[in-house]
């Protein structure tokens, strides 16, 4: 439901590394817990609409989701937990500790090779006077 | 092609504000909750409840988030507590950005406890740290006892939970709500919950919370 917000940050880092680089980014991965409350098409759709005119236009977005994980309170095995089952896969009990929800991550960033002329620099400000 | 890893978090501009906002706190010694739930589950009655329950022995500010209008921030504020209002205007959470904010606004040297109500929603606000001490997830008994269940995020990152509205289930109201479910389901996603069934209309099993959030704040000197 926050995807704008997210794609309005992921914009603005991937703009930022472009920068840097003087390089188009072409595909950038990003990764998110369970939890993240983000969905692929929204987001997806929300990065295109805000990458427009900027050196993220026309990038394409990866998105991986990373599995809830829980900590075994008897035996500490640590592993990938399904709530509506769930037990420890090596001792089969069900006290277990669920463990911090993987966090919004830009993992990384693919750049075009040696095309880069000076525009994306261009267009990113060009995007900035509008 | 040249790959390039970043490994950035991609809300790292609201985590830096939230650890803003916990250091302001802790140096000033105050404590602070981010209260999250349905809309209409109860929470300004609730906070309107507290506040004139416990008086002087806990001086609560409280800080509102809606997606429109300050009808809440005017409750609180006709129990004479202070009240910060933010506006979303469509935004479906509060940012630790805008809470940093309203804390300048609220005189903190005469409170002890800040207490938050997000934006109505089960879903967004918990993705969101604002700097707070804990969540506090509120659900009515009207929402059904099947929330847990399909919000786990909530329940599970949640200091308390404040099972409202537990009138309604005494009144003889029909309603499809097994609160032994509720804390089954609860309890299964968070082992260290404390759950209290209260009624902020009647004031029943208001006690337990009130002595939660006294156990919470530092000793006095």
């Amino acid at each position: 439901m926050h995807e704008t917000t997210v794609a309005q940050s992921l914009v603005e880092a991937i703009s930022h590394e472009a920068q840097k680089r003087r390089a188009r980014p072409i595909r950038a991965k990003v990764s998110c817990g369970e939890w993240s409350a983000v969905n692929d098409e929204v987001l997806s759709f929300a990065f295109e609409a805000i990458a427009r005119g900027t050196s993220c236009e026309g990038l394409q977005l990866q998105i991986e989701h990373k599995p809830l994980r829980a900590k075994c309170r008897r035996c500490a095995r640590v592993f990938d937990v399904d709530l509506s089952s769930a037990t420890c896969p090596s001792c089969g009990a069900e006290d277990f500790e669920l463990l911090p929800d993987a966090p919004l991550t830009l993992e990384e960033i693919e750049f075009e090779e040696g095309t880069d002329d000076g525009e994306s620099e261009r267009r990113q400000e060009s995007a900035q006077r509008q | 092609m040249v790959k390039v890893n970043v490994g950035r978090k991609v809300l790292s501009a609201n985590e830096a504000y939230a650890q803003q906002n916990s250091e302001l706190l802790a140096q000033q010694g105050k404590r602070c909750f981010n209260m999250i739930s349905s809309p209409g589950s109860g929470k300004t009655t609730l906070l309107v409840r507290t506040i004139r329950d416990v008086g002087e022995a806990i001086r609560i500010g409280v800080i509102e988030g809606d997606i429109q209008t300050d009808i809440d921030a005017q409750r609180i504020r006709a129990t004479n507590a202070p009240a910060i209002q933010i506006v979303t205007e469509g935004a479906c959470h509060l940012s630790a950005a805008q809470v940093h904010q309203a804390l300048q606004q609220l005189p903190l040297h005469n409170l002890d406890l800040v207490l938050i109500e997000n934006v109505g929603n089960l879903v967004c606000p918990s993705a969101f740290e604002l700097g707070e001490d804990g969540k506090i997830v509120v659900l009515s008994v009207a929402e059904g006892d099947d929330k847990p269940a399909k919000y786990p995020a909530i329940f599970a990152r949640s200091k308390v939970l404040l099972v409202n509205k537990i009138d309604l289930l005494a009144a003889g109201v029909q309603i499809d709500f097994d609160i032994e479910r509720v804390k089954a389901d609860t309890r299964r996603l968070n082992k260290d919950i404390e759950i209290f069934s209260v009624s902020a209309k009647t004031g029943e099993g208001m006690q337990g919370w009130y002595d939660w959030l006294r156990r919470q704040l530092p000793a006095r000197s």
